[in-house]
């Protein structure tokens, strides 16, 4: 599949420059564009996040922010193109759980995105995505590939997943 | 785990009461045909009971949104009741919570609509 391949390598090269020689556990899936994929996505992420021992609330918070950017590669990025693969790695370092979701679409110009706070759009059915994802991840980072996104997820270890991972 | 619903009329109020989760897919659809569905029938007097909904996705925010509007644009009125922890911190987030109408006692809920 020669389309492919320079989407795999850059999501390696991105994943190079964020996780150490530290990092446990690399895990990365190359998904179709179907909502069955968002669906294993989030779940797959809700059993890491429970597995290194994120507290309740904040496995929820990673489970959904990643849904959500799934949903974006799937629906906004892909559009649901059946020759058109999205990408998910998640790898866990001492400091946090890093998840970056790759997709081979057109791309996204994340200062193009409303804010759906304002007034004006309060009342839209559709623009909340990147907004809940920042709002449940510490940190957010989203690259445009030319062609396809990356959107780069990082959730802290807190107190307690530092004390599970020592146990 | 997809999304059920069921209808009852009390007091002239429609009240649907909401299993499983709205997101994008069968959840949102579910939930757009079971309004539509409603409004057809001319019962733009509608409660929707959240309790048992264990997740909504943006998508779902958005659908409940639309329908929100529909209802209202049709003269009638959409209110929400029983939010989850999770729903509620969602649509607090979003700055949703002051735009719907949410209860969590049904009957005061019903008593709250316009006759």
């Amino acid at each position: 599949m020669p389309r492919l391949s320079p989407i795999i390598s850059i999501v390696r090269t991105s994943l190079g420059t964020l996780v150490d020689r530290r990092a446990k556990n690399p895990v990365s899936y190359t998904l179709d564009s179907t909502l069955d994929s968002v669906n294993m996505a989030e779940q797959k992420a809700f059993e890491i996040a429970s597995r290194w021992g994120f507290e309740e609330d904040a496995q929820h918070h990673i489970a959904m922010a990643v849904r959500e950017a799934a949903v974006n590669a799937v629906l906004h990025g892909n559009a649901y193109d059946p020759n058109k693969k999205f990408f998910i790695a998640y790898v866990m370092t001492p400091e946090a759980l890093v998840i970056t979701v790759t997709d081979q679409g057109k791309g996204l110009d994340p200062g193009s995105i409303p804010d759906p706070l304002a007034p004006e759009n309060l009342m839209r059915a559709s623009g909340r995505g990147i907004f809940l994802i920042r709002s449940f991840m510490d940190e957010v980072k989203i690259r445009n590939l030319d062609p396809g996104t990356e959107i780069t997820l990082i959730k802290h270890v807190g107190r307690e997943a530092a004390k599970s991972k020592e146990e | 785990m997809t999304l059920k619903s069921s209808t009852r009329q009390v007091d002239g109020i429609t009240i649907v009461d909401l299993n499983g989760r709205i997101t994008l897919g069968e959840g949102s659809v579910k939930l757009r045909d079971t309004v539509r569905d409603l409004m057809g029938k001319g019962r733009n007097k509608i409660l929707l009971n959240l309790g048992d909904v264990t997740y909504i996705d943006s998508s779902g925010i958005g659908e409940l949104v639309s329908a929100f509007t529909s209802v209202r644009n049709q003269g009638g009125e959409l209110k929400l009741l029983n939010l989850t922890k999770k729903v509620h911190d969602l649509l607090q987030i979003t700055k949703l919570y002051t735009v719907f109408d949410i209860k969590d006692d049904e009957a005061a809920a019903v008593q709250s609509f316009v006759k």
